[in-house]
């Protein structure tokens, strides 16, 4: 069997590409395209692609254990979904990311220890129950959408076109998250309980998301100051939260360094889980 | 012609002028390879087994999720678990075409989705086998779904309308399943030999239980002809598993690797594949529920469904309070 022939053998059950449940608008510039385009992007500049890649990364991770697990099957596919868009981000930055050190998204994903990831506390915080799940989306949902949107005006082309197509997706998942947040907080006393106790256990872990680096401040216009979305993000979780029934807990926040390689105690169980076929064959492909 | 359906002993036996009408139309439609739709009469019996087929369907579906999902977190690379993530993805949307379909015949989704987590309902044996190494991921896709392809691409013919519409999308997105399986294991067996042990070991693992998934052979299926009166059913069991065994025997030979049936053939003069003997009582008893993960797969969407009641709850009564809302 050659390979058309293989190809008709194969194809003759209908369309290779289709997919059911892709709702959102496409993937994020691909990865196979960035690879191509390769501009080179400098130290700095790669430094903050990692930074927004391993968010996506281990907010994907976290995403995708609840496909078969939700509570209903429409949430398999939502949630899914997410986890697939997020993936998707994870992979475009990794890659572009990568091109400064002559790695691939697979080498930033796979073969970094625990200490090398920058991502945020918050996507490390466990699933818990579906409550703590939608609120920790709503959190970094509402972030994303601030942050892509402003990095649309971004210097750095690449960062740029990654955010562009992004930044519609995480549109859709403040929606989503904002909508079972409503719902859940209106909903019974029950839910009503389980959304605050959601919010008491992630609050601390927001206030990380606004730091200011001094990779920050070096990149100037090719990056977004942190500090500069706290406002914004308030003002829309908030009515948000309002909508729900909910408050702001008076928490304070945790002292929290994933951008410095000082993670929760959670980052190295899913990275475990995560890296360990790869690990166990090196230098294999896929 | 004679009635597509059989009938009930007893003062049933006896139809009423109306019905006896009505099964004459059923039957006209059936004759001339037309399309029964929901407001349509037909029969009890065909109703039956539709709902327990369709929804066997979507319980497998469903089920099915949980093997590969088993991997996701652990894809060796992103692009395979992005891949992979989209295809469970797909396997819930599946479940979701195919409850509807069956609630146009008048079950309810609460109602067919009980009947799956109290083991009154069935779902495709083969999902109660275990996914132990990547390249089942590769195996499941290939041969699982491949078989379950050969099976629904003659149901985009059934005689129910909305069954098969459901199967045409199905079966569209399924071509793009069985086509991430077979790369997988492309890529395996052009890897490492450790890779392509692996792979082979899949194969090994899935070849017998994927031909079984047909059915048993037609001098033991009771059900089908009565199926193929209906036109729901096209071809048998066994014509089926002709056309898939006939498929991967050659497909198996780009991988590089085998199937583990040493003397699997074409019989030039019975024109027909001759493939060894298959482990009907091992099949028999995954089905009575002994299979390596039947207990496992139930449990799992037990579990799901008991602590996602409080959410399903809160939406209700959220759904209410709006409903109220707007009235008042």
């Amino acid at each position: 069997m050659n390979h058309e022939e293989l190809d008709a053998s194969l194809d003759s059950f209908g369309d290779a590409l289709a997919s059911a449940t892709r709702v959102t608008p496409g993937n994020a510039l691909r990865p196979e395209d960035i690879a191509v385009a390769g501009a080179k992007p400098s130290d700095e500049v790669a430094q903050y692609a990692l930074h927004l890649g391993d968010d996506a990364l281990i907010l994907a991770q976290r995403l995708s254990h609840w496909i078969s697990r939700a509570p209903e099957i429409e949430e398999d596919i939502a949630l899914g979904n997410i986890a697939l868009d997020v993936l998707g981000h994870a992979r475009s930055f990794l890659t572009y990311a990568g091109l400064a050190w002559d790695k691939s998204e697979d080498d930033l994903a796979y073969w970094r220890e625990e200490e090398d990831f920058t991502s945020l506390q918050i996507v490390e915080q466990p699933n818990g129950h579906f409550g703590v799940t939608i609120m920790r989306q709503l959190i970094i949902s509402i972030y994303q959408h601030l942050l892509y949107s402003k990095l649309l005006e971004s210097t750095d082309e690449t960062i740029a076109a990654i955010c562009a197509k992004a930044v519609k997706e995480v549109d859709y998942h403040r929606d989503h998250s904002a909508a079972w947040t409503i719902r859940l907080g209106q909903g019974t006393e029950e839910s009503a309980a389980k959304m605050r106790h959601a919010l008491e256990v992630l609050w601390p872990y927001t206030g990380e998301m606004f730091q200011d680096e001094e990779l920050h401040r070096t990149l100037g216009d090719v990056a977004v100051l942190p500090s500069t979305l706290r406002e914004a993000w308030e003002k829309e979780i908030t009515d948000v939260l309002a909508e729900a029934g909910l408050e702001i807990p008076k928490s304070g926040m945790a002292m929290a360094h994933g951008r410095v390689g000082e993670h929760s105690e959670h980052l190295g169980f899913i990275l475990a889980e995560m890296q360990v076929l790869a690990r166990k064959h090196p230098g294999a492909s896929w | 012609m004679a009635p597509t359906t059989p009938q009930e002993p007893g003062l049933s036996a006896v139809p009423s002028y109306e019905e006896q009408q009505s099964q004459s139309r059923f039957d006209a439609l059936i004759g001339d390879d037309s399309r029964i739709e929901p407001r349509d009469w037909m029969p009890e019996p065909y109703r039956k087994t539709l709902t327990r087929q369709i929804s066997q369907h979507a319980h497998s579906e469903i089920i099915g999720m949980q093997p590969e999902a088993n991997w996701i977190t652990r894809a060796p690379s992103l692009k395979r678990k992005s891949i992979l993530m989209a295809k469970v993805q797909d396997e819930a949307g599946h479940g979701l075409y195919l409850y509807s379909a069956a609630e146009t015949l008048g079950t309810e989704r609460d109602e067919l989705n009980d009947q799956l987590l109290t083991g009154r309902a069935k779902y495709s044996s083969i999902f109660n086998y275990t996914a132990r190494n990547w390249a089942d991921m590769g195996a499941i896709g290939w041969l699982v779904d491949g078989a379950a392809i050969a099976n629904q691409v003659p149901l985009c013919r059934a005689s129910y309308g909305p069954y098969g519409r459901a199967m045409v999308r199905v079966c569209k997105e399924e071509s793009f399943h069985q086509r991430q399986g077979f790369e997988i294991l492309l890529s395996l067996s052009r890897g490492t030999e450790k890779q392509k042990q692996m792979a082979q070991d899949a194969i090994n693992r899935f070849y017998e239980p994927s031909l079984m998934m047909f059915g048993p052979p037609d001098d033991q299926s009771p059900n089908s002809a009565q199926s193929m009166a209906w036109k729901i059913k096209r071809f048998s069991n066994d014509e089926l598993r002709q056309r898939f065994v006939g498929m991967i025997a050659e497909q198996v030979k780009v991988l590089g690797l085998t199937l583990p049936d040493e003397n699997l053939h074409f019989d030039e003069e019975k024109k027909q594949w001759i493939h060894k003997d298959l482990n009907w009582d091992e099949f028999m008893n995954v089905i009575k529920g002994n299979g390596p993960a039947n207990a496992q797969r139930l449990e799992r969407r037990r579990e799901a469904h008991r602590e996602g009641a409080w959410v399903r709850e809160a939406a209700t009564a959220y759904a209410a309070k709006q409903e109220q809302s707007e009235v008042a």
